[in-house]
């Protein structure tokens, strides 16, 4: 029953995170930006302000509920580059093998041998802060289990029966891979897509954390830490909320790629 | 029946087929070995006729079957399919739609996320049947000739029993019409009380649709009874070929004589002195001469020394054995 | 019973539960066979029909989902069944010895195989490694592994499938078992090698005066090795036979039917070739048992009796037994 409850948590926070991203602007109470009022600077959690203000006077509900906004379009959009990214090189790999195997696990050591987060910095360096640099460097950079995954799947997969049956019949390479090869390997892929989610919100708080994410004043919950690194003893609702908020969506979607990883594993599906 | 082809030309037939595969090698491990998987072998099969192939692990019958099927390239020779040589520029495509396939494990060729209707839909869709009503019909038509009813195609795998799933798998290899179909063991995965509706099956449906097959199997039981000629394979070539009655009634090598004497059954228990000693020899390594001698009850030095070729004993009766004439005496099995 | 005559193994009873979500469902369920010194007994069935976890029993290597449900395990007159585990394992190896399919799963790959074959020297007959490493290339050489003594240096994986098996029955036989329960020991092999492992474990038993208990789902290897066979069906034995009657006169529909539906060399030149006889049906599933005999669904002889009342196994002539209401 421990299947059951992983995947009831893990779904009800990603819910509730994915609920409050679309919903946000209209569960905030205030303008997260413009509403600046140095007048409530750094006022604690009260009945006005649930969350209690920042700095400036934001209302930090407000903004916590704007930023789940930019973090989960950072988690989604980027996970799904390297989604695509990984499972592209992995299933062709591990099918075609040869020299194009060879080099696509050369790559993967590469990319496994750099701290994402350092070489994200480095595309960050170069594409500038901002949003759509943020999704860029962070779905390059974090495709490497995906890929290895992917193409141990397919390894495994391309040697079935029906595979060689496909064959048999005339199905072409591509028609192979995304119509035999894929649907089998697919389970596994969003298990790691689910739990890589959660890693890429870390990265983006981090990276805005270190200034180089989405630009003030847009708040994004890891830019929100960043702006709280200085409060952190004197008014430490300003990074609780956040924290708190990254932390539950993070963990929510482990539990569900956990639980998800329970009911896609094939063994518990075949009959045999 | 068939326009390029009178009832007694070959509908396939393969013509002094060798496949060498480089093992190993590459920049640290030197010169790749050759590794012989088929070395020089020629057969034919008719137009509804069925040739039983025999023979044990690397043998290269499975290889044998790929290359017919166009998915590995001959070193040299050539397999000719309906008149066209398969491999090179063939289209893919017609090969297929002349020769199929039927594997051995009902449960890891079918896949486990395709209903039923669409492993045997889309491949009519590949192959140009693009009206959804024919593709329907056709479906429920080839469920029904192998003995399941249409109303089980929108089912999974998984909610079959192995002896349907191998009906499945028949009509996946039937559904484009092929004229020859390659039976790869096609029941030993099968629980032994179901084996017999997948054999009755087989001969019905090629009584019906005019089908020739390539029976592989080292089931001779089987194989006698599916098969109207014989060959049996040993290291990469043919060392006999005949007519059922010939092979197994009146085998003149002493591999088939082995093969015939290893059957588990009380029946062979006379056979003892026929049987081969030891393990059959890595196809990186084949022995020299004979490839057989090293584990022939019969061996005498001249099949140490050189390797006979395949010859005529008998009309259509082919043996590459030294002593092939001195084992006229039928086999009691 | 005096011990002159007393069987070697008496299976009594056995019952073997699976537990699982849905409920305990009985996989074998009142099985009852001897087997007397040296005496060669196989046991016949389809997969999931409860042969193997019978002999699993019969070790004391039942693992959850399986348990035992009843019954008595007798080795010398000795009960068994309910051993602690510490004798259990002084029994595996030095009384009842058992080889499987696959030796590869059952060989450690990070041993020699002559280091494998001499742990059962120094374990069970407390020899020391220098004397039992010698013994071992001795045991290699009794099954017919050529150049034993560089063979003895070998990892598994270096072997042929074979020589595993061949490996397998050494240290099977190393300590002398009164017993070999071969659980489709050639079924992985090819024909040719299958027939020179069988002959092997055949000769060295019968020197060495070991019971084997053989377990296959191929009528013709266990007829063709055994002095009776037992036939199970969906966790019962059906049919017990010597084995030179099993394809000339069987008695219970199943065996008949497994008989006739298997296609033997040479019966086509003798009566053309005609259309098997097919069974009609499929193997059930252990969580799905039919009620009454369970062959009924599938037999062309069932009449209402057989839907509902378990037929008893039934003496007939010449020590055979049969459980059918219809038999014969």
């Amino acid at each position: 029953m421990k299947i059951r409850a992983n995947l009831a948590i893990g779904g009800g926070l990603t819910v509730l995170a994915l609920a409050v991203g679309i919903f946000g602007p209209w569960l905030a109470h205030t303008d997260p930006i413009m509403d600046a009022n140095l007048m409530n600077a750094e006022l604690p959690p009260s009945r006005e302000f649930w969350f209690g203000t920042d700095q400036q006077g934001r209302d930090i509900w407000s903004r916590v509920m704007y930023g789940a906004q930019i973090s989960l379009t950072v988690g989604v959009v980027s996970q799904l580059i390297n989604t695509a990214i990984g499972t592209a090189l992995g299933v062709t790999a591990g099918y075609w093998g040869g020299w194009w195997d060879d080099f696509v696990n050369g790559l993967t050591n590469l990319m496994l041998a750099i701290p994402s987060l350092i070489f994200a910095l480095a595309i960050m360096a170069i594409l500038g802060p901002g949003l759509t640099s943020l999704l860029i460097a962070l779905g390059l950079t974090n495709w490497s289990y995906t890929c290895r995954i992917s193409r141990a799947q397919a390894l495994a997969v391309k040697s079935q029966g029906y595979v060689q049956a496909a064959r048999v019949l005339g199905y072409g390479d591509f028609r192979i891979m995304f119509t035999q090869i894929l649907p089998n390997t697919l389970g596994p892929i969003i298990v790691i897509a689910t739990l890589g989610m959660g890693g890429t919100i870390l990265a983006e708080a981090a990276l805005s954390f270190l200034g180089l994410g989405v630009r003030p004043p847009s708040p994004s919950w890891g830019s929100m830490l960043s702006d709280a690194r200085e409060t952190i003893t004197t008014a430490p609702w300003l990074s609780l909320f956040p924290g708190m908020a990254i932390f539950l969506t993070v963990l929510g979607l482990n539990l569900l790629g956990d639980g998800l990883r329970d009911i896609l594993d094939p063994q518990s599906r075949s009959r045999r | 029946m068939d326009k390029h082809a009178g009832a007694d030309q070959a509908l396939l037939s393969v013509e002094d087929l060798a496949v060498y595969f480089p093992i190993g090698g590459g920049v640290f491990s030197g010169r790749p070995q050759m590794l012989r998987a088929v070395d020089g072998v020629s057969l034919s099969i008719k137009p509804g006729e069925s040739l039983g192939l025999v023979g044990e692990s690397g043998c290269g019958k499975s290889t044998l079957a790929l290359s017919i099927l166009g998915l590995v390239d001959a070193t040299t020779g050539r397999v000719v399919l309906d008149g066209k040589t398969v491999g090179g520029d063939t289209d893919r495509r017609d090969v297929a739609r002349t020769v199929q396939m039927v594997f051995q494990d009902p449960y890891a060729s079918l896949n486990p996320r395709q209903t039923v209707r669409r492993t045997l839909a889309d491949p009519l869709r590949l192959h140009g049947v693009s009206n959804a009503g024919e593709v329907a019909d056709r479906v429920a038509e080839m469920l029904r000739q192998v003995g399941l009813r249409p109303d089980q195609a929108d089912l999974y795998p998984h909610e079959f029993s192995g002896g349907q799933r191998q009906r499945i798998g028949i009509a996946r290899a039937l559904i484009l019409k092929p004229k020859l179909v390659i039976c790869d063991e096609p029941v030993s995965a099968l629980d032994v009380s179901i084996r017999a509706q997948i054999i009755n099956l087989l001969l019905e449906l090629q009584a019906e649709m005019g089908l020739s097959y390539l029976m592989i199997s080292h089931d001779l039981g089987v194989v006698e009874h599916m098969s109207d000629r014989v060959a049996v394979m040993y290291l990469g070539r043919i060392v006999e070929t005949g007519g059922w009655r010939e092979i197994f009634e009146q085998p003149r090598h002493p591999y088939t004589r082995a093969l015939i004497a290893a059957i588990p059954d009380p029946l062979t228990r006379g056979l003892a002195r026929e049987k081969a000693r030891g393990e059959i020899p890595s196809p990186l390594n084949p022995p020299p001469g004979c490839t057989f001698n090293p584990r022939c009850p019969h061996a005498i030095d001249h099949c140490r020394a050189a390797a006979p070729m395949l010859s005529a004993i008998d009309d259509g009766h082919l043996v590459s054995c030294w002593r092939a004439d001195e084992f006229a005496t039928p086999i009691s099995a | 019973m005096s011990g002159a005559n007393m069987p070697l193994l008496s299976v009594e009873d056995l019952h073997i539960s699976l537990t699982t979500d849905a409920g305990r469902f009985p996989a074998v369920d009142g099985v009852s066979f001897t087997i007397a010194r040296g005496e060669t007994v196989g046991l016949v069935g389809e997969s999931g029909c409860g042969k193997s976890i019978t002999a699993l029993s019969i070790m004391g290597l039942l693992r959850d989902p399986l348990g035992l449900a009843g019954g008595k395990i007798k080795l010398s007159g000795q009960e068994i069944q309910n051993l602690p585990a510490s004798q259990l394992r002084a029994l595996r190896g030095k009384r009842i010895a058992m080889i499987f399919q696959e030796p590869m799963t059952a060989l450690n790959p990070l041993k020699a195989v002559g280091t494998q074959i001499a742990e059962m020297f120094v374990l069970h007959q407390g020899a020391s490694w220098r004397e039992a490493e010698s013994k071992a290339v001795d045991a290699l050489t009794q099954v017919k592994v050529p150049a034993p003594a560089q063979r003895a240096k070998d990892f598994p994986h270096q072997l042929s499938g074979g020589m595993r098996q061949r490996v397998m029955i050494a240290i099977a036989l190393a300590c002398e078992p009164d017993l070999l329960i071969a659980d489709e020991p050639t079924t992985a092999l090819d024909v040719t090698v299958q027939s020179e492992i069988v002959d092997l474990m055949k000769e060295l038993c019968a020197a060495r005066g070991t019971a084997i208990l053989m377990i296959s789902h191929d009528l013709g290897l266990v007829t063709d090795t055994c002095k009776r066979v037992c036939v199970m069906y969906a966790g019962r034995i059906v049919e017990q036979q010597d084995s030179e009657r099993i394809f000339n006169s069987p008695q219970h529909p199943y065996t008949q039917g497994l008989v006739a539906s298997l296609p033997r060399l040479g019966m086509r030149a003798r009566h053309g070739r005609r259309r098997l006889t097919e069974i009609a049906g499929v193997v059930p599933g252990i969580t799905a048992y039919p009620v009454g005999c369970r062959f009924h669904p599938r037999c062309t002889r069932r009449t209402e009796i057989c839907e509902t009342v378990v037929p008893e196994l039934t003496a007939l002539a010449e020590g055979s037994l049969v459980r059918c209401h219809h038999h014969g």
